[in-house]
Order: structure tokens, then C-alpha cells, then sequence
């Protein structure tokens, strides 16, 4: 049994918290130099490069790269052979969740309930999924969620018979409905199958796939890059304000579905997808 | 080769400007986002004073980040403009004459702009670090309360955006989209 300490826990999740929001992965900075080449839009085109001047300030001055410092959403895979001595793992990544946005000087965006809008102050609850897998590690990734993308997001459930084009006309048409809300580029994440709510956890966790990686099963490559060409025709462009490079990726993840069942879900992120991970 | 102007926005300066004008403002603007336009139009309904003047007035939809120490302000990029339509034509018809926000508007803020003369401008959405450069000052002036919603005076240098909407009605998200659309 390995044990790691709760204040541990805690200060790497705040880590975590502010180099997510202030340093982009450098997948993205690639990405944006490629798109850069595609574009065709003079707009288009200075856009891109307030995006790359932008992370870059970014990072030198440790600033957060969107004000919208967003949700955190926590994914957690814990070792079977793992144990948090002095507290619990939920109570840990709380507490570095609310000293990573103060600390990092990062905007508190959560209210504590959704009609009566009164700011928690610390930027929790976190959202948090754990994953308990074999052996003696801890692995802690903090996905800064800003709220502009996440609005233009949807679950639809499906049929069989819709079929592989009711998916893609599904999530081209979500894209299209969106415009400039969410901050094209965007990256766009996809979930099939599972239950309602299981689909759209696979398409948040889409997310954090690296731009540029191949799907390991060719048909949902093939799909993944289908889906993109027509996303790309649809002509909304960075900002939305008319270009080529309407989204940088589109992520597919897939699970097992019941027969009577094809849940879809897209979930949109902006040009700012952030996200950090740490192995302890 | 982006247009400099200067804020409160006058007449004449806003019949200058077309959708795809590149734009530098400089002077003062107003942020106000969500809760503080139900605030500010409460208020106008009401027949109260606003904490500033609207007439030539830009709002600046954001949200920022905390400032770090020794800075005006943290990041402050803009935040999606359509939460704001239900609010803006009382704003516009009482004398508010810029917008600055990201992404599509809907009808009565676009008949609103072309009749009362108004702009709208799109600041890019995320690049919050680099936009803040341009913010000089910054003072919450109402609504303290409200946190990253609270209305703030800010002095802006060359802040940059582009015309989305102008007075003759135009629109750079309609013309802008059709012409790279494929298909």
C-alpha cells in the first residue's frame, strides 16, 4: 500500500490549477502555427496571431490566457494500492482547487446554485471523476472548462437506424448552430454510446486527447477526420468572423451501447483548451 | 490599417465606421456583463441614476481575473455577447453607442444599432492576456457585490476589435461566414 499525503494532494491539484490556466500545451501552439498556414482570411489570420501573441504573454507572465478560468474539472485515476493519509481525496482536491484560483489569481466563476447565482468565492465544487485502476499510482489531470463553449455543447439521443451520417450531420450541425459563441478554433469532442449522462463525460474526456494524436481504431479516424473537412466547409473561421479553420480537432470517443439506444454527445472547447497532468 | 478612435463615441465617428473595420479604442469604457445589465436596466426603468453616463458610452462585456499586484487588472477577454440582448436595446435607445463583446447578436440589438446609431464590436474571445495590455486603469465603480460581474471604469489604450455591426446594417458574421463557406 502506497500512501500519499492529503497536503500533497492538495498543492499539486492548485498547481495544477494555475499552470493549466496559464500555460497552453504546446499541441495547441503547434496547432494554431498550422492553422495559421490554412487560413486563407486576413482576419482570419490576425486572429490566429493574437491567439499565439496571447499564450505567449500567457506564459512569461503567468497570466491566465482566458479571464474565464472556468470550471475545474478533475479527472482522477487512483491505484487500488493507493491511500490518502491524513484526509480524504475529495476534501484534498477541494482545498487545491480553491488555493490554486486564489493563489493563481484566477476568476472565481462558480455560484452556489443555479437559480439563486451567489458566488462560492473560491471557485469550488470542483467536478470531479475518479477512476479506481489497478496498482500504486495517482494520476490528476485539471481541465479548466470555460463557460462560453461549454453553452454551445448538447447530448442528443439517437437511433440505430441514424445510423454513422446521423452522427456527423448531429455534430456538424451543433457547430454550425454555434458561430462565433464559443471561440473557433474550437476543438470538438465527441462521445457515442453509454447511457445520457455516460456519453457526454466521454465527450468532455475527448477533450484532453492531444491535437495531432490518430484515433487507435482507423473507422472512428476516419470519422474524426470527416467530421473535421465539414466542419471546416461550414466557413466560420477564427472568431467565427469568416475563415477556414473553423475547429483544430475533432475527438471521438466511443463505449458500448444497449440495443435500443445511440446517444450522442458534442462537447465544444475553445481555442483556450487547457489541460494539465501530474503522475504522483 | 485599423482606425483609432476615441471614447465617448460621437455621431460622427460611428456613421466612419463599416463591419470589417480593423479598430484601436482609446479612452474610457465600461465593463458590465450578466447580472449588472439587469442592474442597469432595472435601474433605467426605475428612472434612477446609472453609475455613469450612457450617452456615447461602450460597454465591454467582461468578466476579468483578478489583477496580480502592482497591475490594473487581470486578463479580460470579452464574454459571449447574446446573454446580454434582452438588455441592450433599452441601453442603446437611452444612448449607449458601442458594444464590445464576441459572437452573434440577435434582431432587436441589430434594429436597435441600425436605428439609434449604435456599434457593435468583436474583441477576440481567449486572448484575455493580451487584451489586458491595452487596460490602464481600472475602478470598480457599482455593483461591488456582484465580483467578476461588478461594473468597472476602464481606461483603454489601442484596445483591439473589429466593426461586427455598423449603422447601415451590416453585419461581418453573415458576410464574413458566406464567403468561406464550401458546399
Amino acid at each position: 500500500m502506497k500512501e500519499i499525503a492529503f497536503e500533497q494532494v492538495r498543492d499539486t491539484v492548485a498547481k495544477l490549477c494555475i499552470d493549466a490556466n496559464c500555460v497552453l500545451g504546446d499541441d495547441m501552439v503547434q496547432a494554431f502555427r498550422r492553422a495559421l498556414n490554412q487560413e486563407e482570411s486576413p482576419t482570419g489570420k490576425d486572429i490566429l496571431n493574437q491567439c499565439l501573441a496571447n499564450q505567449e504573454i500567457a506564459r512569461t507572465e503567468m497570466m491566465p490566457i482566458c479571464q474565464d478560468t472556468g470550471w475545474a474539472v478533475v479527472w482522477v485515476e487512483i491505484g487500488s494500492g493507493v491511500r490518502i493519509a491524513g484526509g480524504e481525496l475529495a476534501d484534498a482536491i477541494r482545498e487545491g482547487v480553491a488555493k490554486g484560483y486564489k493563489e493563481g489569481y484566477l476568476r472565481k466563476s462558480i455560484v452556489a446554485d443555479p437559480l439563486r447565482r451567489k458566488n462560492t468565492g473560491d471557485n469550488t465544487p470542483p467536478i470531479i471523476y475518479t477512476d479506481i485502476v489497478p496498482g500504486e499510482r495517482l494520476k490528476i489531470t485539471v481541465q479548466p472548462k470555460g463557460g462560453g463553449s461549454e453553452n454551445m455543447s448538447e447530448v442528443k439521443m439517437l437511433s440505430a437506424a441514424d445510423g454513422e451520417e446521423g452522427i456527423k450531420r448531429f455534430v456538424v450541425d451543433r457547430v454550425a448552430r454555434s458561430k462565433a459563441n464559443p471561440c473557433p478554433p474550437v476543438i470538438v469532442g465527441v462521445g457515442i454510446g453509454g447511457t445520457f449522462e455516460k456519453c457526454a463525460m466521454l465527450a468532455k474526456h475527448a477533450l484532453l486527447r492531444e491535437i495531432g494524436s490518430v484515433h487507435p481504431d482507423p473507422f472512428y479516424a476516419a470519422m474524426e477526420n470527416d467530421i473535421l473537412e465539414r466542419v471546416n466547409n461550414l466557413g466560420i473561421g477564427p472568431q467565427g468572423l469568416g475563415g477556414r479553420v473553423t475547429a483544430l480537432a475533432v475527438f471521438i470517443e466511443a463505449f458500448p451501447c444497449h440495443i435500443a439506444t445511440m446517444p450522442c454527445a458534442v462537447n465544444i472547447n475553445c481555442h483556450a483548451a487547457r489541460h494539465k497532468s501530474v503522475v504522483l | 490599417m485599423a482606425k483609432r478612435i476615441t471614447t465617448p463615441l460621437t455621431e460622427e465617428t460611428v456613421c466612419k465606421l463599416v463591419a470589417g473595420d480593423t479598430v484601436l479604442i482609446s479612452g474610457t469604457i465600461y465593463t458590465g456583463r450578466d447580472l449588472a445589465h439587469k442592474k442597469l436596466t432595472d435601474a433605467l426603468k426605475a428612472g434612477e441614476q446609472l453609475p455613469f453616463d450612457l450617452a456615447g458610452a461602450v460597454i465591454y462585456y467582461v468578466g476579468p481575473s483578478p489583477a496580480k499586484p502592482g497591475k490594473p487588472i487581470g486578463s479580460a477577454g470579452p464574454t459571449t455577447s447574446y446573454r446580454m440582448d434582452v438588455y441592450s436595446p433599452l441601453l442603446i435607445e437611452h444612448g449607449l453607442r458601442g458594444m464590445i463583446g464576441k459572437g452573434n447578436r440577435t434582431q432587436p440589438v441589430l434594429d436597435a444599432i441600425v436605428r439609434y446609431h449604435a456599434v457593435y464590436f468583436a474583441a477576440v474571445g481567449g486572448a484575455a492576456a493580451l487584451i489586458s495590455r491595452s487596460i490602464k486603469q481600472a475602478k470598480v465603480i457599482a455593483y461591488p457585490e456582484l465580483g467578476p460581474e461588478s461594473v468597472q471604469e476602464l481606461v483603454v489604450e489601442d484596445f483591439p476589435a473589429v466593426v461586427v455591426n455598423d449603422i447601415y446594417g451590416a453585419d461581418l458574421y453573415e458576410q464574413g461566414v458566406a464567403k468561406y463557406r464550401k458546399g
